[in-house]
């Protein structure tokens, strides 16, 4: 007996609110990086169990190309907290505000 | 009249001239030099000789219409580059091309030595080139092409010593003032296009009686079209004929050497309005209130302008006005209708008046002034030029038996007895014209030529330093200051090109001198023509033919006139008492009582300040017309609309939302769980909406 | 189709001629910046053949048909049914023969002028040259737009580079201008796209009528690229700045090609697109026209400085055009036609003629000039050919152009023509005037000892020079090209009912009455 799609959906809308949450509620920036993977991997989830719902594998390659955005994002993400962090010492968001207009 | 092919002969009338100033514009700088006169003067006598020869077909009943090439085509307008000759244009060929023979070979000896000789000579066959265009062309657009061509060579040459400002800005002045001219004679040729669907004069004038009576909405008259037509062509003729209210230019236009006075301003390029009035007299023909506009303007020209001629002092300014006033003599011709007398007139004008602005540029070449407070008692060091100068204003006055006695004679008489309703009024008018021209005329010559010399340049230059020393002495003290200093210029400038040119025929010390030949024998040429140009239209009354008017009969027409042979007499002895009146009466006040002009000015200092000051127009204009416009463009257009309106909107939106981004920037608070929360809400609130509108 | 010929060469003749200066571009972009000569030398060499390259188009010209010709059509991106398609007819052939002459003249004109950034500096004279050529020879609404917009980008580095000391404000002016009425037209090209069936070729949208308001709106929104570019009163302010400031050779690409886009504009979209809507703007169009040209010569009076004098006198001209295309009949668009090609030879050979001077004196007002006629004769007397040709006089090419275009204005309406008249008095006054300040009177003591023009600088201004009376002399060698593309332009726009030449007869009737 396969799992029911209902689940998979329920699983996705947890995993990308908590990744909401931890976005918007901490201030370390790595945190909020690895929140950031955790609702790109709610949506991949999403992605997969709709795509094998349907049929159409297009969800999954789909998949793909997001793992390999997430991959190049966090890449280039933790090279700035790097680069920052050698800068400044600290890796707390709120103090981080040159870019004002 | 039978018609006839082009032959080359007729094309290279005007062509001569206009490879002279080709191969002197290239080459003169480096190597025609002074001998630019070489190919000058023979290609304007090779076009004398050419247009003898179509004289000679034109007396043979031969009229000749053909285009050369089609110069501009667009749609329904076509215009070509085209020759009519008929004999109103055979007229003016000799006119043109022997007056500009006879000055281009004065002005060797004139110009000679000066530093632009190539460039006066190419200019003066480029003037040659446009005239002979003018006169020959078969349509309006050509005419136009000529009319504004002899304006540019004008301009050219008025301005010739154009390192003096006010060589530069009479020139200038020249050319706007007949823009203005040529404003009024652009929308007629538009008006004739639009009624006629062609510019070719053959085919407008073969339809001209179709609009016999028509009106036209104009700008939102109503008004009768052929009068509209014809008072548009008319204005061009004002401004380059130099008639009121544009006649303002040609005084200042003596600015020039005076071979170019001569020519230009004399004998060939201010007649062009003239010409123009006689080529479209089927279109004139049609309205009487043109036709009276064109005699009145003419009439009272021609007084004005003699009024004004007998208080000036500068030599060429008094001939400059006596040009006005004669070109006023034949537009109140053409407006009475007795158009072969008009060309009559400008026919015998062309002589005598050629000939007195070149005996004058002789007098000025010895004694290096134009005032001729500072002459005097030429008689004797230049009686060559005595006695031509006396020759060309006795023809002027209207002496008898002279060129101008027949042609003005005949206009006199044209205006009492035509059927023009102000033929009278003009013709009272064109009787106070036969006293002042011998009066002013003969003043001049005798101030010049008779009682002791006072010193020519020298003497000038004394007085006018003395003058400025006691500076201020109230206005028209001032005025007459200013205009003998800017008198005084010419010389100077002609002077300095001259170089050393001027000390090997006697500087300054040695009194004046006779000119030499290369300057005196086209004067006796010219001489001839003062004396006996006008035999040809001798009136049937003193037992000629008027072969003159016969022959121009086929394009003028014959005006009907209403009189009979005792008024005919009558009018010719009054109006030959008239004139020998004034010459008395110069006589009398020049020559007996030397102090009496002096009290008279006195006495009537107003009049005199007003006639002194040319009634003061030209200050009127500069008041009413150049100081608004300056103003128009420095104070309102350029400090005002375009600065602060139209700027003012540029760069006022970029302002605004400079100001709103101002605000707007506070939004990016640079801290990163700010920008969360918005793109959290923002994408809830997009969900919310996809939800609530499905 | 049957609107086209295609090309009756053996070889893309058009595509050659866009593509050449690219070519040259790239030889001076790979070439070593110390090599300055050789940069020069490949960018003269370049515009040279360019300029031969573009003469077949004047030779081979089929003048009996209206259709386009020396046509190339290739799909270039067939989703969204964009072709890469080139042709000319007798309306843009001649312009793209000025672009090609012009390029030579700038870069001879900027020989010695230019002294910084030499590379960069021709490769932004022959990129501009580029895309104005394939402005003119476009058919595909999209692939104009292209051209249209990038050559923004290297006349903004021209002016904001090279220019004179308020470069950067004068270019971003001309920028943002010209970008904001782009923008608009962008509006208008999609909705066209999107009415007439997904196609951006113009031909075919040319076949379509569209609905009146419709057309209303996309003639506001052309007009708004169109009018800047020209530029029509009351959007010139950009043209004084972006004259004054830039350097020689960018204002002579400004006067004598760039803003002849904006009246081309006018002639290959407005008019055959929207007919309707442009009879019905026809007296707007003729009142701002003749606004620009009294206050364009009347503010030419109030100058100060050689360079705004003739931006300024340019405002005034390119009223003449407008007025001229607006009259809608043979003689004024034809006038018009050819009057944007006189503007482009006598304003630009004027731009040419200041920057010899400016490149000795350094100074552009007009009050530190006088007397110059004595010091470099040779030099003056071109000058004196460029203000008569810039003044109407019969016999140069300024003369024909205006007299036809008020002979056509005159017959559209005659205020319109009357009015326009004044402008041509005013511009004798300033012009002359100019010259009198400049070359008459004594010589300014600091001017002694400038030497007259070098044979490099002569052969920049004889092109024009002969340009001026041939045009003027026998201007059916240029007007030829124009009949029958404007026949069928104004039959295209007077198609609701009469056909021009009776236009005119009912004008001639109305005279009569």
């Amino acid at each position: 007996m396969a799992v029911p799609l209902s689940w998979y959906m329920l699983l996705s809308l947890a995993v990308f609110s908590i990744g909401v949450f931890g976005f918007l509620s901490r201030r370390n920036i790595i945190i909020m990086l690895m929140s950031i993977e955790l609702m790109l991997n709610g949506v991949n989830i999403n992605l997969i169990a709709l795509s094998h719902y349907i049929q159409d594998l297009r969800g999954q390659i789909l998949a793909f190309f997001v793992i390999a955005v997430a991959a190049a994002e966090a890449a280039i993400g933790l090279a700035i907290v790097i680069a920052m962090f050698r800068n400044r010492a600290t890796a707390h968001v709120d103090e981080i505000k040159e870019m004002q207009g | 009249m039978a018609n006839m092919e082009l032959q080359w002969y007729h094309v290279l009338i005007p062509f001569l001239p206009l490879t002279g100033f080709i191969i002197n514009i290239l080459l003169g700088k480096e190597v025609t030099r002074y001998k630019a006169h070489w190919f000058a003067v023979s290609s304007v006598f090779g076009s004398w000789l050419c247009s003898l020869a179509t004289l000679q077909d034109v007396l043979g009943g031969k009229i000749i219409d053909a285009d050369l090439y089609t110069w501009i085509l667009s749609g329904t307008f076509k215009v070509g580059v085209g020759f009519l000759i008929d004999p109103l244009t055979a007229v003016m060929l000799i006119v043109v091309t022997t007056c500009a023979t006879l000055i281009h070979i004065y002005a060797i000896g004139y110009m000679h030595g000066d530093t632009g000789y190539y460039r006066f000579f190419s200019y003066l066959n480029l003037f040659t080139f446009c005239m002979l265009m003018l006169v020959m062309g078969n349509n309006f657009l050509q005419l136009y092409f000529g009319w504004e061509g002899v304006g540019l060579c004008s301009y050219f040459l008025i301005g010739y010593y154009f390192n003096k400002k006010s060589a530069a800005d009479a020139g200038k002045k020249a050319f706007i003032v007949n823009r203005f001219g040529d404003f009024g004679f652009g929308i007629g040729v538009f008006m004739v296009f639009l009624t006629f669907g062609t510019l070719h004069y053959a085919d407008v004038f073969a339809n001209v009686s179709s609009i016999a009576g028509k009106t036209v909405n104009f700008l939102g008259l109503n008004v009768d079209l052929p009068t509209l037509i014809a008072l548009l062509l008319f204005c061009g003729a004002v401004g380059k004929s130099a008639q009121i209210p544009l006649h303002v230019w040609l005084p200042d236009a003596m600015e020039g050497p005076t071979p170019v006075s001569a020519l230009i301003h004399a004998a060939t390029m201010v007649t062009a309005g003239v010409f123009l009035v006689a080529r479209c007299n089927p279109i004139f023909n049609l309205s009487e209130i043109a036709m009276n506009t064109v005699a009145i303007i003419g009439a009272l020209t021609m007084f004005f302008a003699a009024t004004i001629a007998i208080t000036q002092n500068d030599i060429k300014r008094i001939i400059a006005f006596s040009t006005c006033s004669h070109l006023g003599y034949m537009f109140l011709a053409c407006g009475v209708g007795a158009y072969a007398a008009g060309i009559f007139h400008l026919y015998t004008h062309a002589f005598f008046k050629a000939l007195l602005f070149l005996a004058a540029g002789s007098v000025i070449h010895a004694v290096h002034t134009n005032n001729i407070q500072f002459m005097g008692g030429l008689k004797k060091y230049m009686p060559i030029t005595y006695a031509v100068f006396v020759i060309a204003g006795l023809s002027a006055g209207g002496f008898p038996g002279l060129s101008g006695f027949f042609s003005k004679d005949e206009i006199i008489w044209s205006a009492y007895a035509s059927h023009s309703s102000v033929g009278k009024f003009v013709w009272i008018l064109a009787l106070a014209g036969a006293f002042f021209t011998p009066f002013y005329t003969f003043r001049l010559i005798f101030r010049t030529f008779f009682g002791e010399y006072r010193g020519g340049l020298e003497a000038e230059e004394a007085a006018t330093h003395a003058h400025s020393s006691s500076h201020g002495s109230g206005h028209s003290s001032h005025g007459a200051g200013h205009d003998s200093h800017g008198s005084g210029h010419d010389p100077h400038g002609h002077d300095s090109s001259h170089g050393s040119g001027h000390d090997s025929h006697g500087g300054h010390g040695h009194g004046p001198h006779e000119s030499p030949y290369i300057m005196t024998v086209p004067l006796m040429f010219l001489a001839v023509g003062a004396i006996a140009a006008g035999w040809v239209g001798i009136p049937p009354l003193l037992g000629g033919g008027n072969h003159f008017a016969h022959f121009l009969q086929p394009v003028v027409g014959h005006p009907e006139f209403h009189g009979t042979h005792a008024e005919e007499w009558g009018v010719m002895i009054l109006s030959t008492t008239i004139a020998l009146i004034g010459l008395g009466l110069a006589a009398f006040m020049y020559l007996r009582k030397t102090d009496l002009p002096e009290r008279i000015s006195k006495q009537f200092s107003l009049l005199y300040k007003i006639l002194y000051n040319k009634y003061y127009v030209d200050e009127f204009y500069n008041l009413t017309i150049v100081q608004p416009t300056l103003k128009l463009a420095n104070k309102v257009l350029v400090g005002f609309t375009d600065a602060k309106i139209i700027e003012g909107i540029v760069n006022g939106v970029p302002n605004l939302i400079g100001i709103f981004s101002q605000k707007l920037r506070r939004l990016q608070t640079g801290i990163a769980h700010h920008y969360a929360i918005f793109m959290a809400a923002g994408a809830v609130f997009i969900v919310a909406l996809v939800i609530l509108l499905s | 189709m049957e609107q086209v010929i295609m090309n009756n060469l053996n070889y893309p003749i058009l595509s050659t001629v866009i593509f050449l200066p690219v070519l040259g571009a790239l030889l001076i972009l790979i070439n070593r910046r110390s090599w300055e000569t050789l940069t020069k030398w490949i960018a003269l060499g370049t515009s040279i053949l360019t300029f031969i390259a573009s003469i077949p188009l004047f030779t081979h010209f089929d003048k009996t048909t209206h259709k386009m010709q020396f046509v190339e059509r290739f799909s270039w991106i067939p989703n969204w049914n964009i072709y890469y398609f080139l042709g000319v007819d007798g309306i843009s052939v001649l312009f793209v023969l000025l672009s090609t002459l012009c390029a030579i003249l700038c870069v001879l004109i900027s020989w010695t002028a230019v002294t910084n950034k030499i590379k960069e500096f021709y490769i932004a004279i022959l990129l501009t040259t580029s895309f104005m050529i394939g402005v003119f020879c476009s058919l595909d609404f999209f692939l104009f737009y292209l051209f249209w917009e990038a050559m923004l980008i290297p006349m903004f580095l021209i002016i904001g580079v090279w220019g004179g000391p308020n470069r950067i404000y004068a270019a971003i002016k001309f920028f943002l201008y010209t970008l904001v009425g782009s923008v608009l037209m962008l509006v208008g090209i999609i909705v066209l796209y999107l009415y007439s069936g997904k196609t951006f070729d113009i031909l075919t949208m040319m076949t379509k009528n569209y609905p009146y308001t419709m057309q209303i709106w996309l003639f506001w929104a052309f007009f708004a690229a169109f009018a800047v570019k020209v530029p029509m009163w009351p959007v010139h302010t950009w043209l004084p700045d972006a004259h004054t400031e830039a350097p020689t050779a960018g204002s002579v690409i400004l006067a004598a090609v760039l803003i002849k886009m904006g009246a081309y504009g006018f002639l290959r979209f407005s008019l055959p697109l929207l007919p309707e809507a442009s009879k019905a703007m026809t007296p707007v169009m003729l009142t701002l026209s003749v606004i620009a040209i009294i206050y364009g010569a009347i503010i030419c009076l109030g100058q100060t400085d050689l360079k705004r004098l003739i931006a300024y006198s340019s405002v005034s001209h390119m009223g003449f055009v407008t007025l001229g295309i607006f009259a809608l009949n043979t003689q004024g668009v034809e006038g018009g036609i050819l009057q944007m090609l006189n503007h482009g030879v006598v304003t630009g050979a004027l731009f040419l003629s200041v920057g010899i001077v400016y490149e000795r004196t350094h100074t552009r007002l007009i009050a530190d000039y006088g007397g110059l006629a004595t010091e470099m004769p040779i030099y003056s007397s071109f000058f004196m050919v460029f203000t008569l040709a810039a003044i109407g006089l019969p016999a140069t090419n300024g003369f024909i152009g205006e007299f036809l275009i008020l002979l056509g204005g005159f017959a559209a309406n005659k205020w319109a023509g009357v009015l326009a008249c004044t402008g041509i008095i005013i511009g004798a006054g300033y012009m002359l005037w100019l010259y009198q300040r400049v070359f008459f009177m004594e010589v300014n003591p600091k001017l002694h000892g400038l030497v007259d023009m070098n044979v490099r600088e002569t052969i920049a201004l004889l092109p024009m020079l002969i340009l001026v009376f041939w045009i003027g002399v026998y201007p059916n060698s240029f007007l030829s090209f124009m009949h029958t593309s404007v026949q069928h332009l104004l039959e295209r726009v007077n198609s609701g009912g009469i056909a021009q030449e009776a236009q005119i007869a009912k004008n001639i009737m109305e005279v009569i009455r």
